[in-house]
């Protein structure tokens, strides 16, 4: 646990020093977002039967972004091997490098969320439960993407290949967000889309290390 | 009498029977492909509802079995390599691939002749659909991790690994697409539930289906032997049978 | 006594070495000799537990390891030209962090004394993207001292090393061995007065 904690503050120190490589998931994700709004008809209906899918999709391109870099510095300075060596169990090791991640990059995104939304003038409850939903969803794609990024790891083409693998796996994340968001707007109800998306978030916050570990392993070789 | 599970795991062993049985599922494939295409096309009785354009499902239907159930012995297969590291495993796991992308997409494209006359659009957003174009980009992901590392090891227990999240992924995908296709659209078409099913139309899928199965025996056991032979090129037993093709 | 048995290496369809044996005492050092890609290297990572034995096995005071396991891997010092440093931070945090991440528990004196050995103590506050990279290497063998691992796995610890930094390294190494230490090290040219392995032998 000491030793978890020391990485997370080394990791969260190396967010600090470079805050612009962990803010430019959020550039991208404004950007993104921004770009869709104009490629349609600024017809408030359309914009706001648009709004979730749309602002869930730019998220989930965001945390694609976001993990694609999640161990490769490591990698290529040798700190990983030294990880290996480190008493501390490796999925531990990547539990927490994923978690610092999340927090540097992603959680900035969860929290300019609202105001994106504002450009879909989605409604006073879509608006408040979208962050709660990205906060669960990016986690889950966070610690999702660690499995991709640990098999690509060093690889040509490493980050092509990381959409090709992650993306079929984000699907069910991405269609929960969206919906519940959807349903908040249209007021059908978004209670089980939440829950199935918070039960997603927690086993791959818990399985997922297990298997960017062996991942990781394999990397080493 | 005790089993010796692995007896075939011995690349010389599994290279002769593979060699042995690969040509009679071959045979077998285009003995159950002509009677259940002949049980399809000319005995079945026309449907009264889809006329005769329903005869598709013939090869539809069956490929798209197919097309899953390859995916889940290929998950059975890396879990094998994994666990056991047996090298025939892996060269199984990577043989059946391009055979499940094949009848994948075969299941797609027949499925667009079908939903044209059907429900007059080649795409539906249908949830077996959808999960069945998530199947088609899963098995192109193992093949681009598969081309894109260089080393065999590593390849293999990549794939091995990725085909493991994967079939752990492919229920909660298909329950996420069907819970999102039936809220935006009701009721889905279904697509193999039809009214009364006509017997002779239920023996020519069947015999479709086994078609499908002896065919996938026989390439991925052929395409096993051509692996096995590129990844042991320089043993004593693979340069035998190499000299002995060339002779 | 560590041991290895039996141990061999195939890249592709090519065997670069079977049949490897050794052993090593407490307080020896063991230079593996070979030309490039006679598989130093992997013999070396083998042993480390990054890449899988492909044969044989590996026995430390008679006990067989298991060499993926953390109790071996926390025997293990590890050192090759990536120095694990991040530039973002300074030096004496890079210090402190990675020897905290090894499980070493050291205050700043003992750490400054060790650099002051290697000649990189005066760099302490600098950000680790400013040293040149002979001071990299120098702190990353200054941190072996700190470990105190009792394997020491070093490969081709004297690339981009200066004289005065290869005496320190030898005086380092021959510390580590008279403490009880064992350093099993990788160097293309002949060293003078050290058992020799070399792989060309097993080859």
């Amino acid at each position: 646990m000491d030793l978890a904690l020391v990485l997370f503050k080394r990791e969260c120190a190396l967010v600090l020093r470079k805050p612009g490589d962990a803010l430019s998931a959020v550039f991208f994700f404004v950007l993104c977002t921004t770009l869709f709004a104009l490629s349609i008809n600024p017809e408030p209906q359309l914009l706001r039967a648009l709004g979730p899918g749309a602002l869930w999709v730019c998220a989930l391109l965001a945390s694609l972004m976001v993990v694609g870099e999640l161990f490769e510095s490591d990698w290529r300075d040798g700190t990983l091997e030294q990880l290996l060596l480190s008493p501390l169990p490796l999925p531990a090791t990547v539990a927490t490098k994923a978690l610092a991640r999340w927090l540097g990059s992603a959680l900035p995104l969860v929290l300019v969320s609202p105001l994106l939304g504002l450009q879909f003038e989605l409604s006073g409850s879509a608006l408040l439960l979208l962050p709660f939903t990205l906060a669960l969803g990016t986690l889950a794609l966070v610690f999702v993407g660690s499995i991709g990024a640990a098999l690509t790891l060093g690889l040509r083409s490493g980050s092509m290949l990381l959409s090709l693998l992650l993306l079929p796996l984000y699907i069910p994340v991405l269609i929960f967000g969206a919906l519940a968001v959807a349903g908040a707007q249209n007021g059908s109800g978004f209670e089980a889309e939440l829950s199935i998306l918070a039960a997603l978030c927690l086993l791959s916050v818990f399985f997922a290390p297990f298997a960017s570990a062996a991942c990781l392993e394999l990397a080493c070789e | 009498m005790k089993i010796n599970w692995f007896y075939f795991s011995s690349p010389p062993r599994f290279y002769a029977l593979a060699g042995r049985l690969s040509p009679l599922f071959f045979a077998l494939a285009l003995l159950l492909a002509t009677l259940g295409l002949y049980l399809g096309f000319f005995v079945a009785p026309t449907d009264f509802q889809q006329g005769e354009g329903y005869r598709i499902i013939f090869v539809h239907v069956p490929v798209s079995w197919m097309s899953m159930f390859i995916y889940l012995v290929i998950a059975f297969w890396s879990a094998m390599a994994l666990v056991m590291k047996t090298r025939i495993s892996m060269v199984m796991a990577q043989a059946l691939v391009p055979t499940g992308a094949l009848f994948t997409f075969l299941s797609l494209w027949t499925g667009a002749l079908w939903g044209k006359p059907m429900w007059g659009a080649w795409w539906v957003w249908d949830a077996r659909l959808t999960s069945e174009l998530i199947l088609l980009f899963l098995y192109l992901a193992l093949m681009a991790l598969r081309a894109a590392i260089d080393d065999e090891r590593r390849a293999d227990r990549a794939c091995a690994l990725f085909a493991l999240v994967g079939v752990v992924n492919v229920p909660v995908i298909y329950f996420s697409v069907k819970w999102w296709n039936t809220l935006h659209q009701g009721a889905s078409v279904s697509l193999t539930r039809a009214p009364s099913m006509a017997s002779t139309m239920l023996a020519g899928m069947l015999v479709m289906a086994l078609a499908a199965w002896a065919y996938t025996i026989a390439t991925s056991l052929k395409r096993a032997r051509t692996l096995l032979l590129e990844r042991e090129g320089d043993s004593e037993w693979a340069r035998r049978q190499l000299a002995g093709d060339a002779r | 006594m560590f041991e290895t048995l039996d141990l061999g290496c195939c890249k592709g369809r090519r065997t670069l070495f079977s049949g490897l044996g050794f052993s090593l005492a407490a307080g020896e050092v063991l230079h593996l000799s070979g030309s490039n890609g006679c598989g130093k290297t992997s013999l070396l990572r083998q042993i480390a537990g990054f890449a899988p034995l492909q044969s044989g096995q590996l026995r430390w005071q008679g006990q067989t390891v298991d060499a993926r396991s953390l109790s071996w891997r926390a025997r293990l010092a590890w050192c090759t030209h990536q120095p694990a440093l991040k530039d973002e931070l300074s030096v004496g945090e890079n210090i402190r962090t990675s020897l905290r991440l090894a499980g070493v528990e050291a205050d700043d004196e003992a750490i400054q004394a060790a650099l002051a050995q290697w000649q990189v103590a005066a760099q302490w506050p600098l950000a680790a993207r400013l040293l040149s990279q002979g001071q990299r290497r120098r702190l990353a063998l200054a941190t072996l001292s700190l470990l105190s691992r009792p394997l020491w796995l070093l490969d081709e610890p004297f690339n981009a090393l200066d004289d005065a930094a290869c005496r320190q390294l030898w005086q380092a190494i021959h510390q580590h061995a008279a403490a009880g230490g064992r350093v099993l090290f990788t160097h293309h040219a002949a060293v003078a007065g050290v058992r020799v392995l070399a792989l060309e032998d097993f080859a």
